[in-house]
């Protein structure tokens, strides 16, 4: 069984990808996560929902939402355009779709490890004459730090497997757009393609499950970190 | 130094509205559970503002809702050791011990890691994880952080609340320490437990439903005969100083206070220590006469100074002793049988054992 050219550039795009969504999306998430855990504020129930919107539309809703917003027809993709930004059928774009498909899977693992964070610990930092950001750095984030891991993890194995919304947005063009689950569905289109469709099935396979294995494991420590054992 | 509280809070239907004034030594705001303890504590830490009113330490205003001053927690310099120790549980025991030591003010005076550890007994403890810890190296652990953070003052909200009789026994001699030792820290100590605040309090602030009922030194607020029912009838007793003359090699020591001498059981102190003794009020029995032949042998010459009628069949009545105050609590009747009225020359009689054993040994 081999893997021809194709499949290894859809792999390392899919990381590459990943990588990108991962780094880009965990400080907003986690700023979001913050956000929605601590503060109370007017439109919070709204900011929440949409959140959460890419979990229950379909993904080539959200793709062609996307499309709309970044396409080269729109007028903020035109500017985008001109800097040379375009997203829309580049990687730039995939990168993008999988932050948002990605996004309230982060959020939702980091906000349970902010609101497990008992706040009377920051307080006690507080009266030690502990300054706020340090409490944030020395108690806070110490105590979410799993909890961040978890949901990057998520987060990055929901950017491996993004197909629909990753499709319509920047379409599925060999070497440039074509992830993984878009080279595997290629693949399933030609006859007698299952057999270059099935390693790359199993290698998604592999990284998907090892993904939630790992975040298993970060979530139990989170759990054992603040109960202090 | 001292701190000034003069505030005003609300939640709903419960209002705390208080106002008073913590000097050198350790003045202990003491009430129920529910009459606002804790609310107090944490608006002189910082935690919360209150509606209205006004903090200071010394010369520094640290809240004023009127000047729109409020300081934060973290620059008020006050230590803090809340009831449930909140040890940091991802930190080792020395690693808490040092976290706040790194915002000292320039210049403020503190205690080492070394003076810490020695004086609460911490050295076998450093490398263990909080969660480990019983409750009371827990506390010992909180009380060696607040120090490390070299504050003007120590915040101290029921530290003891949590832990068992032994346990508790093992950690007052720590903080007596803290008190009568070189740190000379002023301590503003919240507690519930009357035996905690008679030993360790220089003085006394009492809440009843969110207002100072009664505040003043300890000793003129125990012998309070309007402060009974605030302490409750079982608690309430005078607390005066007494000095050790001899130990009897029957187990009774002998102590002389201003009006006499009292033989008590159980007494640690040196000859010539001084120590605290607690009367308690429902423990005293008052006699026109002197009795004679009797199996207690204390008994003070004493004149009424005051006669406090409470709501039921009780009344508290102040008795001049020397120059001591102690209280005794009788029925109604006897009041008006034995006649006994301000001015009115009697005994008491106090029983060996009226002495709370935890109250001795200063």
């Amino acid at each position: 069984m081999t893997m021809d050219a194709a499949a290894w550039d859809a792999l390392r795009l899919s990381l590459w990808v990943a990588c990108w969504a991962t780094v880009l999306a965990v400080p907003a998430a986690l700023w979001i996560a913050w956000v929605l855990a601590r503060k109370e504020f007017w439109g919070k129930s709204v900011l929440n929902a949409l959140v959460h919107l890419p979990l229950v539309l379909p993904p080539i809703v959200t793709g062609y939402l996307l499309l709309l917003a970044f396409g080269r027809n729109a007028p903020l993709g035109r500017v985008l355009d001109t800097l040379g930004l375009g997203l829309a059928f580049h990687w730039s774009g995939a990168v993008l779709a999988a932050i948002i498909m990605g996004f309230p899977l982060m959020v939702r693992a980091m906000r349970l490890a902010i609101e497990a964070v008992d706040p009377r610990l920051e307080e006690a930092a507080a009266t030690l004459g502990t300054p706020r950001m340090a409490i944030f750095a020395r108690v806070t984030l110490p105590l979410i730090t799993p909890g961040i891991l978890a949901g990057a993890v998520m987060g990055f194995a929901k950017a491996m497997g993004e197909f629909g919304a990753t499709i319509t947005f920047v379409a599925n063009i060999p070497g440039q757009t074509q992830t993984l689950p878009s080279a595997i569905w290629t693949a399933l289109q030609i006859p007698n393609g299952e057999a270059q469709a099935i390693t790359m099935v199993l290698l998604a396979s592999f990284v998907a499950l090892g993904a939630v294995a790992l975040s298993e494991v970060l979530a139990r420590r989170v759990a054992r970190r603040i109960a202090g054992t | 130094m001292s701190l000034r509280v003069d505030m005003r809070h609300s939640f709903g239907a419960f209002a705390v509205d208080v106002a008073f004034d913590a000097t050198d030594g350790i003045t202990a705001l003491f009430g129920r559970s529910g009459a606002g303890k804790t609310t107090v504590i944490n608006a002189v830490a910082g935690l919360f503002k209150p509606d209205a009113g006004r903090v200071s330490f010394g010369s520094e205003t640290l809240f004023d809702h009127d000047a729109g001053i409020f300081v934060p927690p973290n620059r008020r310099r006050l230590g803090y050791v809340f009831q449930d120790a909140r040890l940091f549980p991802h930190l080792s025991v020395l690693n808490n011990l040092m976290f706040g030591n790194r915002y000292t003010a320039p210049g403020a005076a503190g205690p080492t890691l070394d003076e810490v550890v020695d004086l609460l007994g911490l050295s076998a403890l450093l490398e263990r994880a909080p969660a480990t810890l019983s409750g009371g190296e827990k506390q010992r652990v909180a009380l060696g952080r607040a120090l490390l953070s070299h504050p003007r003052m120590l915040l101290m909200d029921e530290p003891l609340a949590n832990l068992d009789g032994p346990r508790k026994q093992a950690i007052l001699p720590y903080l007596e320490r803290l008190r009568d030792g070189p740190l000379r820290l002023p301590i503003l100590y919240v507690s519930h437990a009357v035996d905690e605040v008679t030993r360790l309090a220089d003085r006394l602030v009492l809440l009843h439903n969110g207002q100072v009922s009664a505040q003043g030194p300890l000793y003129e607020v125990m012998s309070d005969p309007s402060a009974v029912p605030l302490l409750g009838v079982r608690e309430a007793g005078a607390v005066i100083d007494a000095r050790v003359t001899s130990h009897a090699a029957d187990g009774l020591s002998t102590l002389a206070i201003s009006a006499g001498q009292l033989e008590l059981p159980g007494v640690q102190a040196a000859v010539g220590a001084r120590v605290r003794i607690r009367i308690l009020a429902q423990d005293v029995i008052l006699s026109r006469i002197r009795p004679e032949a009797l199996s207690s042998v204390n008994i003070l010459p004493v004149t009424i100074e005051k006669v406090h009628p409470g709501d039921g069949p009780g009344a508290a009545i102040a008795l001049r002793a020397g120059d001591d105050r102690i209280l005794a609590r009788v029925t109604a009747r006897a009041v008006a049988e034995l006649g006994l009225v301000e001015g009115v020359a009697c005994f008491a009689i106090l029983k060996a054992t009226t002495v709370a054993p935890g109250s001795i040994g200063r």
